[in-house]
């Protein structure tokens, strides 16, 4: 067995020049693997026209009491519920009860800016916060749940009149989107 | 088994061939020469089967995707226009949507057949275990196929599991916008999908080759889990004697699966995905398809947080673990005797086992409420102690009847039987 002379002095417990540019080579290897790495798995990430998403404004005097709509953001739907007076009650009640992400109904309607909103109109993302499914709720037709908010058909989730998760799979409260109110009854969601 | 090639090349041709690129000796070492047991019966000809499936699966996909449009505008009316318009585009669908479930049949079959016999024991683990990545991307596979044609089926399966992905704590979110290609299940989800839908199936087949090879080296194992010792004596070359018999099989499952296609080709499937995607209304009632049922019951029986892990994380991993757990399966058997023929007790918490994967899967299908949540729960539960407790305890405390001390023997001992001769009344060999 005839060793080279770098391995000669590899034994010897001295990096020589060779290793050095066997580790530059490397590193300059590994770094622009890295940085073509990063372009490729980036490109899966919501493009610009996608995070370019306005916010909207919606008059919610446009929905009856004891009613609610849906309409549509960031591609997704959210809630407007008119509540009746006896459904703040309800919510208010509630705000003692045992409540798995506790909030108090002040806190549900509270606007994005900190500013209490209007205790009667609920917005929320309209996502079960278990797996997404979209939960029944007033003005539907089928189940509404055992606390008369909403009912999320595919696993069961009971959401109370202030949307918060009162039983089932669901981990949290259905989402408050930021908004604020511009004026009146106008809305600004995003 | 591997062992010395018996290929011997007859023209010039063929030897030239040879001694440049030796493909015929491995095709003639492969699938024409190989020594497999004497003793397989039908349970063993899934795998033959399965490779059908896959080639199905892969010719009808590659023409549905010269019609179909990765559009959420377009995708549901491409599918129904390749439905009424193309031609035969009929025929083309039905048997790509229907070879899925037959694909599934034929795994869980395969599957189940290797818990029976003990096939992914000592010296199988890494055959069992490539097993049960192809059973992996299948799944992956099929769940992405399903989003395609976009209707509402699609679109909130497509919802409620990649939703799964966001209960991973920390990083769950921006994973699944990633994933999705933006906040919601849309036109970015859709064409990803369909892109790694396309590739999946390639990525498959090169698994399968590993498989096939992983299973080559030791060989087949056989109904009396006892290995080969006699290669005359106790082998057959697989051709023609399995090529017969496999084919002979798959005549049959292609008569089942036609039977579906053509008397039958939605029976498998849910009305609702024949209405197109709409985000802003979910289905009353959202299953997915038939084969993932008992994941999805698994899914869903966890309603409950234990620890700092929440009830919809802990979902996910009691879903990810029934899958995850096989790869451990050949550690966690205790027993040293490979066929439940053997082993009567486990034999028993066997049939009880693909009840309960059956038990699961009608949990799956029906709503979250009482009973089913109970029932999930407890079928959930028994699914998992079946592999850390069960098989793991049973090989130690369980007295099996002694195995055949050859498979030569176990063939004479059945001829014999047979013969209508008592066991007793033959002298001992």
């Amino acid at each position: 067995m005839s060793a080279t002379n770098h391995e000669v002095a590899g034994e010897a417990g001295e990096p020589t020049r060779r290793d050095m540019i066997h580790v530059a080579t490397g590193a300059v290897a590994a770094g622009g693997a890295a940085m073509l790495a990063w372009p490729l798995i980036n490109q899966m990430n919501p493009a610009a026209d996608t995070r370019a998403l306005a916010s909207i404004e919606f008059d919610v005097s446009k929905v009856a009491e004891g009613s609610q709509t849906k309409i549509m953001w960031r591609g997704k739907p959210l809630f407007v519920r008119h509540r009746t007076a006896e459904e703040i009650a309800q919510g208010k009640k509630d705000d003692g009860a045992e409540l798995k992400d506790p909030q108090t109904d002040e806190q549900r309607t509270m606007q994005s800016n900190e500013q209490p909103g209007k205790p009667e109109y609920l917005i929320m993302e309209a996502n079960c916060t278990h797996l997404g499914c979209i939960p029944v709720g007033i003005a539907e037709p089928g189940y509404i749940g055992e606390y008369g908010g909403w009912f999320c058909p595919c696993h069961g989730s009971h959401y109370d009149t202030a949307g918060r998760i009162r039983k089932g799979p669901a981990p949290k409260n259905l989402y408050i989107p930021p908004y604020v109110y511009t004026g009146g009854t106008v809305v600004k969601i995003g | 088994m591997s062992g010395p090639s018996s290929y011997v090349p007859k023209s010039d041709l063929e030897k030239w061939l040879d001694t440049r690129l030796p493909i015929m000796r491995f095709m003639n070492d492969t699938l024409v020469d190989f020594p497999t047991p004497k003793n397989l019966n039908y349970w063993y000809t899934f795998g033959g089967i399965l490779a059908v499936c896959l080639a199905s699966q892969i010719i009808t996909g590659i023409i549905l995707a010269m019609h179909y449009v990765p559009h959420v505008d377009m995708a549901f009316n491409s599918v129904e226009r390749i439905m009424r318009d193309v031609n035969y585009g009929w025929l083309v669908r039905f048997m790509h949507s229907n070879g899925a479930s037959m694909f599934f049949l034929a795994v869980y079959i395969h599957i189940f057949r290797g818990l029976y016999y003990g096939s992914y024991k000592a010296p199988r683990e890494i055959l069992w275990g490539l097993g049960v990545i192809i059973f992996l991307l299948m799944i992956i596979t099929a769940f992405m196929g399903y989003v395609l044609p976009w209707g509402q089926m699609s679109l909130w399966g497509a919802t409620v599991i990649t939703n799964i992905v966001g209960a991973v704590p920390f990083v769950g979110d921006a994973i699944k916008t990633w994933l999705l290609g933006g906040f919601a299940v849309d036109n970015a989800t859709l064409n990803r999908f369909f892109s790694l839908h396309y590739l999946l199936p390639f990525v498959i087949a090169g698994v399968v080759v590993l498989h096939i090879w992983a299973l080559h080296v030791p060989g087949n194992n056989n109904p009396t889990g006892v290995e080969v010792q006699d290669v005359k004596k106790e082998t057959l070359p697989f051709h023609p004697y399995y090529t017969i018999k496999d084919a002979f099989a798959i005549c049959v499952f292609l008569l089942i699966f036609a039977g579906f296609v053509f008397f039958g080709p939605n029976t498998l499937g849910h009305p609702d995905n024949y209405i197109p995607a709409n985000n802003q209304v979910t289905p009353a009632h959202i299953v997915p398809e038939w084969y993932l049922l008992p994941f999805y019951a698994i899914l869903r029986a966890i309603t409950f947080d234990v620890l700092i892990i929440d009830a919809k994380f802990g979902g996910v991993i009691a879903m990810g673990g029934a899958i995850l757990i096989l790869f451990a399966l050949p550690w966690l058997d205790s027993s040293k005797i490979k066929s439940m023929r053997y082993r009567p007790v486990a034999r028993m918490w066997w049939f009880a086992f693909v009840l309960n994967f059956l038990m699961l899967a009608v949990c799956g299908a029906m709503p979250a409420e009482p009973p089913w949540t109970l029932i999930s729960l407890i079928c959930t539960i028994f699914y998992f102690a079946y592999f850390l407790v069960v098989l793991p305890v049973l090989g130690v405390i369980e007295k099996p009847q002694t195995p055949p001390a050859s498979i030569a023997d176990s063939i004479l001992q059945s001829h014999k039987k047979s013969a209508g001769v008592s066991p007793a009344a033959v002298p001992a060999e």
